[in-house]
């Protein structure tokens, strides 16, 4: 099946709304699972990652969660089709460097993405829009549990899901979610929350996952420790953890806009600015200034405008979306040019700064 | 402050903390380049202070020595090297080396969570039958014969209805 034909529309996507949507982006749950008496993907040989990848793919392709699903080798994606694959946070980076031997599963929705022959047999997540912590959990739950009827997985008595790395033992679960949060970085508090919440136990990265900038204000949270704990229990501390941070962001917009009025406003309108007349602009800028907009928006700022209409330009604006669309190989340089037009044309009915008097 | 390899003055000043044990150690600047201190990943105590290598054969010893897992060959230096273990079977082969580091690492060292349903399965069953064989053995020795005749029947029960096979 042709992955284009597969997957939804960016702007199915974007319009894909869930709670708390302003500041939390995603709400994502993987487990780590691997078979009992096989290398880990590190470890085998190639005939032993083919081997597994076939065995595996056949079960996943048989739940009935996976109806109408997709399940390819990595082998059969081009580049671009994988690097399309990380913007939409279905793949990781390191799965995207792989090929024969390792594999990939979206399930009909794309709500369920599964990664074959990653760094453990399995990696599997549920992710939805905003904060569903709970719903993701239940959703995977569901998917390992099917799976485990079919396959026979690594497990200790005492130390739980046995994982290729030790930092992921036990229940495998890494809980995160993508959260959107200009108002702590413009207010100077951000640093302090991480170390906060890194304080907790949890661990904070950026757009896509470990050591990657926090581009676009965007920030991971996830827990860190796998072992010791219930999947429940996880989830909670984290939901918890999440609201706390939620309710420090809003209070920082509100604060920007009660104390820092004027500023507050230079920054969106410089945005929105810089958006609508650039003539070239390079992916990096584009997601800093669609996130100040996309914060003024939450904020009124731009009636005409909604969040889904700027998470789409933020999706569409990365490097392997923005190919996609154009439809044809562009250098670096080039690209920043039809990104520019591209945002002029979607921003062109917009007002600028739609202000209380 | 005197250089502890040689009489210059000591510019470098190192703490170690191993095994609980507090280390302290003074070096002028060139004897640190010497050892490799400026790199930190690769420096240890133990190599200054016992010769280059002394930390490894220390943490070798620890483990076991070459220590291989028996079920995919991979060895001690392969994780210290990789960070990732070879299959399933490594976590028993270097339990020992690997006990400290899950401590560390996570919030208790008993999984607490999802457990396979077969596995659920035939850990409820086998406690079950440990417990009936408890009571036999208490039967038998009160001389009880009719409660174990009982009891005796229930365990050919539920060994009559295997469930899918334990693993580990």
């Amino acid at each position: 099946m042709n992955l284009y034909d597969f997957l939804s529309t960016t702007q199915e996507m974007a319009e894909n709304r869930g709670p708390h949507d302003h500041v939390v982006l995603s709400s994502r749950v993987r487990l780590a699972r691997n078979l009992k008496g096989h290398p880990f993907p590190g470890r085998a040989k190639k005939s032993d990652r083919v081997e597994a990848c076939e065995l595996i793919s056949a079960q996943v392709a048989g739940l009935a969660s996976m109806r109408g699903g997709y399940v390819e080798s990595m082998s059969s994606l081009q580049a671009l089709d994988k690097q399309l694959l990380v913007e939409r946070h279905y793949i990781s980076r390191e799965h995207a460097a792989k090929s024969a031997g390792s594999g990939l599963a979206l399930s009909k929705d794309e709500s369920v993405s599964i990664m074959i022959n990653e760094e453990d047999h399995l990696r599997m997540q549920s992710i939805l829009p905003g904060l569903q912590l709970k719903q993701v959990w239940q959703k995977i739950d569901r998917v390992d549990t099917n799976l485990e009827a079919r396959l026979q997985f690594a497990f200790h008595d005492r130390l739980g899901y046995l994982t290729a790395c030790p930092t992921n033992l036990g229940t495998g679960i890494r809980v995160s979610a993508m959260l959107h949060l200009p108002g702590l970085v413009l207010q100077e508090q951000i640093n302090q929350i991480i170390q906060a919440v890194t304080k907790l136990g949890h661990a904070v990265r950026g757009l896509y996952g470990e050591g990657t900038e926090a581009l676009g204000h965007i920030f991971q949270v996830s827990n860190q420790m796998t072992l010791g704990e219930s999947e429940t229990d996880i989830v909670e501390r984290i939901s918890k953890v999440l609201l706390q941070i939620i309710e420090h962001e809003e209070n920082a917009r509100q604060t920007l806009l009660k104390n820092k009025t004027t500023e507050l406003h230079n920054y969106v309108g410089r945005a929105f600015g810089v958006l609508a007349h650039a003539r070239i602009i390079n992916s990096k800028e584009t997601m800093n200034q669609i996130s100040l907009m996309r914060m003024g928006t939450s904020m009124g700022m731009f009636p005409t405008l909604t969040l889904a209409a700027l998470d789409e330009l933020f999706l569409i604006s990365q490097p392997a979306h923005l190919q996609h669309l154009l439809g044809a190989k562009h250098a670096g340089e080039e690209r920043d040019v039809h990104r520019a037009n591209l945002l002029r044309e979607r921003l062109a009915g917009v007002k600028g700064l739609q202000l209380p008097k | 402050m005197k250089c502890c390899q040689c009489d210059k003055e000591a510019t470098v000043h190192l703490t170690e903390i191993i095994e609980g044990q507090m280390k302290k150690i003074d070096l002028c600047e060139e004897c640190a380049k010497e050892k490799g201190v400026t790199d930190p990943a690769g420096f240890g105590l133990a190599d200054l202070l016992l010769g280059l290598g002394a930390s490894q054969q220390i943490e070798d010893a620890a483990a076991g020595g070459q220590l291989s897992c028996g079920a995919c060959g991979f060895t001690h230096t392969d994780f210290k090297k990789a960070g990732r273990l070879g299959c399933p079977d490594c976590y028993e082969t270097f339990s020992e080396a690997l006990e400290g580091m899950i401590k560390q690492m996570h919030k208790g060292t008993q999984h607490h969570g999802k457990v396979p349903r077969a596995l659920r399965k035939a850990k409820d069953l086998s406690k079950q039958r440990t417990s009936l064989q408890e009571r036999l053995t208490r039967a038998v020795g009160e001389e009880n014969y009719e409660l174990a005749a009982q009891l005796r029947d229930q365990i050919k029960g539920l060994d009559a209805h295997p469930t899918e096979e334990a693993a580990d």
